[in-house]
């Protein structure tokens, strides 16, 4: 078993909606939690939480900017999210690998047990 | 499909009846997955995955013979895994032709299953490009710095 993911940043990038937050402030840098609330489906209250939810976890930082807060991605533990979740996928390939030697095995095996 | 957090599938040139043990028979899940397998293929049964000297819970959610198999876990938390605190492991099967079966297993947060459907389609639409474009766009983010 390799180290896996830790549980903050799992629980936080686990979240589809949270998700869609992230990816916003990916890809516009830094952005204030009024103009994220108006590109995704949910409410403002429900950006906020999961702002907090991303703070807390260490992905995101914010910024006072005059009367405005600002939100900003942490490159760093991003990045440590994304390879988490990338040992995470290949886990899971090498896991399906080897079903599929042990389930081509056990089918050859049949074959040659019981002749149709 | 809503798009998930992970999201793999694979080939294999045995029939679904065969696969579905490989997948679902706790001898056959203990030389893919966990070194050791407690596991009744019950819906709502309760289980134990042991990998070297760490574990934890399982909770098998569906079990569809011989296409869909469904478990719920928090590792590497040993907390009893229920919904918003674990992670769910579905495993579905479709046999192409009598000698072959496609096998996807998708892993996904905890809030996705909540989600009404319209929702997920919403999501699916706005994220056809998945994760993988979102990290290719991080990596450029991070490549910018």
């Amino acid at each position: 078993m390799t180290t896996p993911p830790d549980d903050e940043l799992w629980s936080a990038i686990g979240d589809p909606s949270r998700r869609q937050v992230l990816d916003l402030l990916v890809s516009h840098g830094e952005v204030s939690a009024s103009w994220l609330a108006g590109r995704v489906p949910f409410s403002r209250q429900a950006v906020s939480k999961h702002l907090v939810v991303l703070e807390r976890s260490g992905l995101i930082s914010r910024r006072k900017e005059g009367r405005e807060v600002l939100y900003l991605v942490e490159a760093d533990r991003l990045d440590q999210a994304t390879r988490a979740m990338t040992e995470v996928a290949a886990q899971w390939d090498r896991r399906l690998a080897t079903i599929k030697r042990l389930a081509e095995a056990a089918h050859a095996e049949n074959k040659r047990t019981t002749p149709s | 499909m809503p798009s998930l957090m992970i999201d793999r599938e694979v080939l294999i040139a045995a029939p679904v009846d065969v696969v579905w043990r490989t997948i679902t028979e706790p001898d056959q899940i203990s030389q893919w997955f966990a070194d050791k397998v407690e596991l009744v293929v019950e819906p709502g049964a309760h289980g134990y995955l042991g990998f070297g000297d760490q574990g934890g819970p399982v909770v098998v959610e569906t079990v569809d013979p011989p296409t869909r198999f469904s478990f719920r876990w928090n590792h590497p938390r040993g907390e009893e895994p229920v919904t918003g605190n674990s992670m769910l492991v579905e495993f579905t099967l479709t046999p192409e032709d009598a000698e072959r079966t496609r096998l996807r297993v998708t892993e996904t947060g905890h809030e996705l299953r909540a989600w009404p459907d319209e929702e997920k389609q919403r999501y699916a639409d706005e994220h056809q490009e998945g994760w993988g474009d979102f990290l290719d766009r991080l990596d450029t983010l991070i490549k910018k710095r």
